[in-house]
């Protein structure tokens, strides 16, 4: 992981660290903190509490987004202290709905100059920060649509189940827009839970989402989604999500947070460790196997 | 089974739930209107489907979700998918029949408002934003908004709006051009309102046991419309009571 944002993530960069509440890497964000980023500009969906937490240590001058909220619990207190008062340094947004974060992406893999979509008639949202714009159907007259730019990411960093050696990548759960911006992004981290062998991944070629065509570092990190969750492996740790509601209504005590778990860590290892066997005993899911399907052989 | 410790909540739950009978897909969110969704496939809508925006069709949670993207909603559904197919075949196809929605703010025409109060480049409030409710109030076919009676929430005048309900009232969404037909109830813990009338302005039609009128109206912005008939919301049945406190949440989270 140090080796893959000391190479791939630079200071002014645009970042994307995608997953939809499922698979965000966190040991991917920590690891940029720990790095001391400058500039970023910060792309999620969700910024979730990963971008709470860059945000408070400083590491982003920008945010693109759709929904600023703790899933569940409530407000992203860090970022609405930017974004209100300037804390601990302003913070440009550039705010869209999900499917329009949808198109952008979606516009940008495709290597299109914008995407139509049928959203924001009627809403104050394209007058805010979001560049969205209208265009005539050029086959009816009189249809009018909203149109998004393409979002094409420096770096995404995307997490999932396993890939082989090459970075061929399966991901099964809440999909998300982790296919998409990959194909967007100019660069493409790709983090797992497992290693696998190429005879794996090609065992069941349906289910991989991302080609290591187009990845250019895989980082083998278990549990490197952990506060989020990773389908079959681990759940969602909610008492954390819960927690940092209260940790992060306080400057202070957010600086400690990040002083005990991103500074005072050397790595997810560490981290890993310091949160011990018996939070990841309690985050294990039980069994739930797809029933096998049979591709077939044709020799 | 105690009716006269029937919640708030729990009227509001089983307005929600009442009003999707025979509905066949629904989008959902977590808390409160996943309970009214789920009750409603136990009782009125058999074969409802549960749609997450998260990329899910066709949920059966095992357990109660803590949000809309918990990995109980992915085990055991029927589908689940990119969030581009979600929102693109789905809900801009025009397969989702009712959506839920909800707000900080709600104006007289059922429009909403999630992202900020005060002036949106110097919030006092910063709320999440849109999310996925736009393009949900634009297409989906019909929307049933589930809010908590409050002056703070029901204003005469919205400080931004998010996702739109009926505009400016009358034929103005039909001439915005939407596919979805927009806000059809507001569904709160007092009382229930609807849109059905000529300018598509908010209207009582039903109060809960025990609330008068004038309890509504003093948290509401403005002066409320009444339907022709304003009517008194039923009380839970036995059965529905069962299945929210014993079955659907037994922990009382969202019920209380």
């Amino acid at each position: 992981m140090k080796e893959a944002i000391a190479e791939y993530v630079h200071d002014g960069d645009s970042v994307a660290i995608e997953g939809f509440t499922a698979f965000i890497c966190f040991a991917a964000g920590h690891e940029i903190i720990r790095q001391g980023r400058r500039d970023l500009t910060l792309i999620r969906m969700t910024p979730d509490l990963i971008y709470d937490q860059m945000i408070a240590a400083g590491v982003a001058s920008k945010l693109v987004f759709s929904y600023l909220g703790n899933p569940g619990v409530g407000s992203l207190h860090c970022i609405r202290r930017a974004i209100e008062k300037g804390v601990p340094r302003p913070l440009e947004i550039e705010e869209y709905s999900h499917y329009g974060m949808v198109g952008r992406y979606t516009a940008g893999a495709l290597k299109l100059p914008f995407f139509p979509l049928r959203s924001y008639t009627g809403s104050d949202i394209p007058g805010a920060s979001g560049d969205i714009r209208w265009v005539d159907s050029p086959y009816e007259d009189g249809k009018r649509i909203a149109v998004v730019p393409p979002l094409n990411p420096d770096v995404a960093i995307v997490h999932a189940q396993r890939a082989d050696m090459s970075g061929n990548t399966q991901l099964w759960g809440l999909l998300g827009m982790q296919k998409e911006v990959a194909f967007a992004a100019k660069k493409v981290i790709v983090v797992v839970e497992e290693i696998v062998d190429e005879a794996v991944i090609r065992s069941d070629p349906s289910r991989t989402l991302i080609p290591g065509l187009i990845v250019d570092a895989v980082v083998h990190e278990p549990y490197g989604a952990h506060p989020s969750y990773v389908q079959g492996f681990y759940d969602r740790d909610n008492e954390f999500y819960l927690s940092w509601d209260k940790i992060s209504r306080d400057e202070e005590r957010v600086k400690a947070w990040l002083d005990e778990w991103v500074y005072g860590v050397e790595d997810r290892a560490a981290y890993l460790e310091k949160l011990g066997a018996e939070t990841l005993e309690r985050l294990k899911p039980g069994p739930a196997p797809a029933s096998p399907v049979d591709y077939g052989a044709y020799a | 089974m105690m009716h006269n410790d029937v919640t708030p909540s729990e009227m509001m739950i089983v307005s929600a739930a009442r009003a999707m009978a025979g509905v066949r897909t629904v989008f959902v969110g977590v808390g409160l209107p996943n309970i009214a969704c789920n009750l409603a496939r136990h009782t009125v809508a058999p074969s409802l489907e549960l749609i997450y925006e998260s990329g899910v069709y066709g949920a059966q949670p095992a357990r109660l979700p803590l949000s809309i993207g918990d990995p109980t909603l992915v085990t055991h559904a029927t589908s689940v998918m990119p969030m581009a197919d979600l929102f693109g075949l789905y809900l801009q196809g025009g397969l989702v029949e009712v959506a839920l929605l909800g707000g900080a703010q709600i104006d007289r025409y059922g429009n909403l408002n999630t992202t900020v109060i005060g002036e949106y480049g110097s919030p006092k409030v910063r709320l999440p934003g849109s999310g996925g409710a736009c393009e949900i109030a634009i297409n989906a076919q019909r929307v049933f908004i589930i809010m908590r009676l409050s002056k703070r929430s029901f204003v005469s005048r919205l400080d931004f709006l998010t996702s739109p309900g009926h505009l400016t009232g009358g034929n103005a969404r039909r001439e915005a051009g939407y596919p979805g037909a927009g806000p059809e109830l507001v569904i709160t813990d007092k009382a229930i309102l609807n849109f059905d009338n000529d300018d598509r302005e908010m209207q009582l039609v039903s109060l809960h046991p025990g609330v008068t009128l004038e309890e509504v109206q003093e948290e509401v912005g403005w002066d409320l419309r009444r339907a022709p008939e304003v009517v008194e919301t039923p009380l839970p049945t036995d059965e529905e009571l069962r299945l929210m406190r014993e079955v659907l949440d037994p922990a009382g989270l969202y019920r209380k």
